[in-house]
């Protein structure tokens, strides 16, 4: 493509600036940034905070299941969790979004019609990102066209790592025309990038081309999110924000298992992005097992007892 | 698929509304298991004992005014009984003891650190104002490190110097200060001891408690009586070790003036002395530095330990380009810093250690508003008890006032600017201090050009204010001289004698 | 012998690589073990003092950014400066009074060899790296700690000049020597060996006349950062260690040992008139 195509209203550069986006993005030591993602995952959160972090988690998660076993009745399970994630308490929030393979799109919006929790779907060749991009566009038209209410899709590693940039720019941006009028999150693979440097150019070239959220992971490969890698990419968030007034929500995805770990990555969040990220409308959590933990959690803030997996269903 | 609609749930109840803000609960370490002493004696001749003097001092709380114990102030007699303590240990016991023997008691003084090192933590936050996160996770593990890192040198002296017989000096006095009491006390007696040499060590007059804890972990390491001492005082303690006629090497840390007096006091004595004395450190970042991680290195740099840190980057030097980027970012960074009790596991910023240095950081700022320079700090409530100093930028200074050129030894920051490497480096250099700088830049050819030209003892790089056993540390000009950890901080307490 | 009337030479000081008179047209009488008359030597003043430190601080940066190799080089031509003027410095020792000026000579020249050849060598023996708990890179480095005052012992004259100031040039210190007093005609000549060596002007400044009268200027000077003061006149030197600590200069004498004996040579000469620099930096991808 060259500098005189049209560009989406979405877009904040012209194709031709992405080679000089990517080389003027800063620098990222990764010592410092480790050592800063370290020294915030030693807060203390207890008590009230506590408790309304873990509320919050539940309210940014991306209850997810992408298997190739998922069937009808494993989703529709999954929705009732999603919206009433503990039958015995009435005061747990639902979650944010189910996240799913686009085949089990309809399910799940006919699941969650009208409960406030919206449908997500991966496309785009999930995981691998790399089927013809014709094909990988029509996926994106045809999950938002069965109602999906935001669309997870993942970065041209190839392109990008192979120097590349236009080019995934210029995909990013047809994605994000594909995607019309659903939420578009795009997955960096931060596990494959291979450098907090290329996370951040990453989450810099993702921004640019009009992602309303920035992706960690695909759960798929054997590094998910780590704290560092969510920070590298908060800190692009940040700048962006900085510069251009524009808000752009962050998801780690894949090995969130914990509350702890999920109250780190807000800690992170609150002081790296600042209080008005933590919403879902900026933030998310794409986990399965991570819900039942969370719900042990607020079970033992209330009881004050230790909590076993035989009180929680499994869904 | 409407035969699954019946298992739709009902939707949850709407959730309550969230707090504006996220306020952290406080998150308070809880003091239970520190036993303060309502007095305390002289560590002398392996016993703590009453002082000669009978005089006592009040220790307190600097976060909350609190007094916390009774400290006796050592006399003039009171550093003779310790000096001959000293001497007495040196020629029974210790100068002849196999290296091999030493190093074992100090391992053990290691281990004994590393198994209390929470109790010593919550009393160093106690007693000296620095943030429980700090005291936990630097001082302490550091301290221990420190003994451990020595214990094996004890054995290994031979291979430290090539080509010369290494033996003790004899009798060490050694004066710490206040802003790492432990961590500083640890720095002098694990080399001294190692080599095989005793020691009479003052503590500051503020924050004794820690090292007179450390006396009862000697006492339970079974160290030969003598061997540590431990004197507390004020300065007229300290000038009656440092000037004693007993004693062979003097070690200090602390302000130059006072180094300076120790210098002159020793004058003509013949006697050893290594100083560590005051810093004002520039901290230089260009325009294609790593710039997230150089506004945490900046805030660790200064505000680290309330800047009561004689390396602290105190002075800020931004290549001009970045200038409002970094400032932006550095101001918004300040607002996420939580200034309060020390004892709380989220507090960043802790207590100014005194009233006195409280009064000094005041009249230091009041300066810099005056000469013209502009404050900025962030928003933030301060306790009504204690001391307490909000974290401070300046900018608009210039190489001539005075916050750019004395040291404050406090959280506040000096921020100027420059336009090429050569002018960097003349500025950072133009200080009559030499203890450390830092440099910010992705460009490893510039780092080496600056680290070579940079007049100080320690150079982070892409980093700043990190320390190591094993990494020698000490200052240029006034900064003082010798070095402190490493191979090199054992050539204070050695003669080094030519094989013949 | 001839009855040519033989070309007497001015003994200068040596300063900035010049060799001018004292400021102050001051002289004094230098005369043999026998009592003869040697020379009107200059008598330095506390403003050539001043000029020197002047001259060792504009030539400090300079010597210190050349490659150890070639500091190791230029000293190691002083070495051959001196062996070719054997004689002279023979018979400057011999009027002296020196018992064995043949026996000094070859010992200052070799000193001054053995020195030489640190200067590339140093850094890998005191220097060096440190294995921090981290993922850090630490390395340790000498370098010189600036403008050095040497105060020149009396005994041996030329020996105790060459074990003193060796070790305070070779790895990139300027010096401003007193230079001994019993026999100064040796600290002059050997400012021309240097002048005729390839030591740039300004490494090392001599001045002959009085330790007494210049010492507190030397250590009250706050652009010199470390002193030797092996030829310290024991009475002076209380005062002159009071003084030097007004910019906490570095002070330093030599090991007390004969300065035949081998031990008296040592890499430690040089380090304790050095600093330890250590550099930090984070080690990631």
């Amino acid at each position: 493509m060259t500098q005189s195509a049209p560009i989406t209203p979405y877009a904040t550069i012209q194709p031709g600036d992405a080679t000089r986006l990517v080389r003027r993005t800063p620098a990222v030591d990764a010592v410092g940034l480790e050592e800063r993602a370290a020294s915030l995952a030693k807060r203390s959160i207890k008590k009230d905070a506590k408790r309304w972090a873990l509320d919050l988690a539940i309210r940014c998660m991306d209850l997810t299941t992408l298997e190739g076993v998922d069937t009808v009745g494993k989703v529709v399970a999954l929705c009732a969790k999603a919206v009433r994630p503990n039958p015995l308490d009435p005061s747990v929030p639902s979650v944010a979004a189910v996240c799913l393979y686009p085949n089990l799109i309809p399910t799940a919006v006919e699941q969650l019609r009208g409960t406030g929790v919206k449908v997500a779907s991966v496309a785009g060749s999930f995981p691998g990102g790399l089927g013809p991009l014709e094909v990988r566009l029509r996926e994106i038209r045809d999950v938002v066209a069965s109602g999906a209410d935001e669309v997870d899709i993942v970065l041209n590693r190839s392109l990008f790592l192979g120097g590349r940039y236009g080019e995934a720019f210029e995909e990013l941006l047809a994605a994000r025309e594909a995607a019309g009028p659903a939420h578009l999150k795009v997955i960096l693979e931060t596990g494959e990038l291979g450098s907090y440097d290329r996370i951040r150019q990453a989450s810099m070239l993702a921004m640019a081309a009009g992602a309303d959220f920035i992706k960690t992971s695909t759960g798929k490969i054997g590094v998910n999110a780590t704290l560092p890698n969510g920070l590298a990419m908060m800190e692009a968030a940040r700048d962006v924000h900085r510069d251009t007034g524009r808000m752009v929500g962050i998801k780690v995805a894949g090995g969130v298992r914990a509350s702890k770990q999920a109250v780190q990555y807000l800690v992170v969040l609150h002081e790296t992005l600042g209080p008005e990220w933590l919403t879902p409308d900026l933030f998310r959590i794409g986990a399965s097992s991570l819900l039942n933990d969370v719900l042990m959690q607020l079970e033992k803030e209330r009881t004050g007892r230790y909590q076993g997996a035989d009180y929680f269903t499994i869904d | 698929m409407s035969d699954t609609k019946d298992m739709r749930p009902a939707p949850a109840a709407t959730p309550v509304a969230p707090p504006a803000d996220w306020t952290y609960a406080p998150a308070p370490e809880s003091t239970d298991i520190v036993r303060i002493e309502d007095r305390y004696g002289l560590f002398i001749g392996g016993e703590f004992v009453e002082p000669k003097s009978a005089k006592w001092f009040p220790t307190i709380n600097p976060a909350t005014e609190d007094h916390l114990a009774d400290v006796a102030e050592a006399g003039p007699e009171d550093v003779d009984l310790a000096v001959a303590a000293a001497r007495d240990a040196y020629d029974s016991t210790w100068r002849d003891l196999p290296g091999s023997e030493r190093a074992k008691y100090l391992f053990r003084i290691a281990r004994q650190l590393a198994e209390r090192s929470r109790e010593f933590a919550v009393l160093e936050s106690m007693n000296g104002g620095k943030p429980i996160k700090e005291s936990r996770d630097v001082d302490l593990p550091l301290a221990a490190a420190h003994f451990f890192y020595y214990a094996g040198w004890a054995d290994k002296l031979e291979y430290a110097f090539p080509h010369v017989v290494p033996t003790p000096i004899g009798v060490a006095g050694q004066v710490i200060p206040w802003n790492f009491p432990l961590l500083m006390a640890a720095w002098k007696l694990a080399p001294a001891l190692a080599a095989g040499n005793t020691v009479v060590l003052k503590p500051a007059e503020t924050t004794p408690l820690t090292a007179l804890l450390l006396g009862q972990v000697i006492h339970e390491a079974d160290l030969p009586p003598g061997v540590v001492n431990i004197v507390t005082g004020a300065g007229a303690t300290g000038a009656a070790l440092t000037g004693h006629d007993g004693i062979d090497k003097v070690a200090f840390t602390g302000s130059t003036d006072v180094g300076k007096t120790i210098q002159r006091q020793l004058a003509g004595s013949g006697k050893r002395l290594t100083l560590e004395l005051g810093g004002k450190a520039a901290n230089i970042v260009f325009e294609d530095a790593p710039i997230d991680q150089a506004v945490e290195g900046v805030v660790n740099g200064i505000f680290f330990n309330q800047g009561h840190v004689c390396c602290a980057g105190s002075r800020l030097l931004v290549e001009e380009p970045v200038f409002e980027e970094l400032l932006d970012k550095l101001k918004d960074r300040l607002q996420t810093l939580r200034v309060g009790d020390p004892l709380d596991k989220n507090t960043d910023v802790g207590a100014i250690n005194s009233k006195q240095q409280l009064t000094k950081i005041r009249e230091l700022v009041d300066s810099g508003v005056e000469e013209g320079a502009e404050i900025y700090q962030p928003e933030c409530v301060l306790p009504e008890r204690g001391f307490w100093f909000a974290p401070t930028l300046f900018t608009n200074v210039s190489q001539s006032h005075r916050i750019a050129r004395e040291e404050i030894f406090g959280p506040v920051l000096s921020i100027l600017t420059f336009r090429t490497p050569e002018e960097a480096i003349e500025k950072a250099n133009n200080t009559p201090y030499g203890l450390s700088a830092g440099i910010w830049t992705e460009k490893g050819s510039r780092i080496l050009w600056m680290a070579e030209r940079m007049r100080a003892g320690v150079v982070w790089a892409n980093t700043f204010n990190r320390f190591d056993p094993a990494s020698p540390f000490g200052g240029y000009k006034e900064s003082g001289f010798g070095r402190e950890g490493g191979l090199h901080g054992l050539e204070p307490y050695l003669q080094l004698e030519g094989r013949p | 012998m001839s009855d040519r009337l033989e070309v007497r030479r001015t003994a200068k000081l040596f300063i900035g690589g010049e060799f001018p008179r004292s400021e102050s047209g001051r002289t004094f009488e230098v005369r043999g073990a026998d009592g003869e008359l040697l020379a009107h030597a200059a008598r330095a003043s506390r403003k050539d003092l001043r000029d020197a430190v002047k001259a060792a601080r504009s030539a400090q940066a300079t010597w210190a950014a050349k490659t150890a190799y070639n500091r190791g080089q230029i000293l190691y031509r002083v070495a051959e400066m001196m062996e070719g003027r054997r004689g002279q410095f023979g018979s400057e020792l011999r009027e002296a009074g020196v018992d064995d000026p043949e026996r000094e000579v070859s010992a200052a020249i070799d000193r001054w060899v053995w020195y030489a050849g640190w200067a590339d060598k140093l850094a890998q023996v005191v220097g060096g790296t440190n294995p921090v708990a981290g993922s850090y890179f630490n390395f340790t480095l000498p370098e010189p700690t600036g403008v050095v005052g040497v105060v020149a012992p009396d005994e041996p004259p030329l020996l105790g000049l060459a074990s003193r100031l060796a070790p305070a040039i070779v790895a990139g210190n300027t010096a401003v020597v007193l230079a001994g007093e019993r026999a100064p005609l040796v600290a002059v000549s050997f400012g021309e060996v240097l002048a005729t060596s390839d030591v740039p002007g300004g490494v090392v400044n001599l001045l002959t006349g009085s330790k007494t009268e210049l010492l507190p200027w030397l250590a009250g000077h706050m652009d010199v950062n470390a002193l030797d003061l092996t030829g310290c006149p024991s009475e002076l030197a209380a005062d002159v260690e009071v003084t030097a600590a007004e910019n906490v200069k570095r002070v330093h004498r030599a090991a007390p040992v004969d300065p035949y004996d081998p031990r008296a040579q040592s890499p430690y000469e040089i380090t304790a008139l050095l600093e330890m620099k250590t550099v930090w930096h984070p080690i990631g991808a």
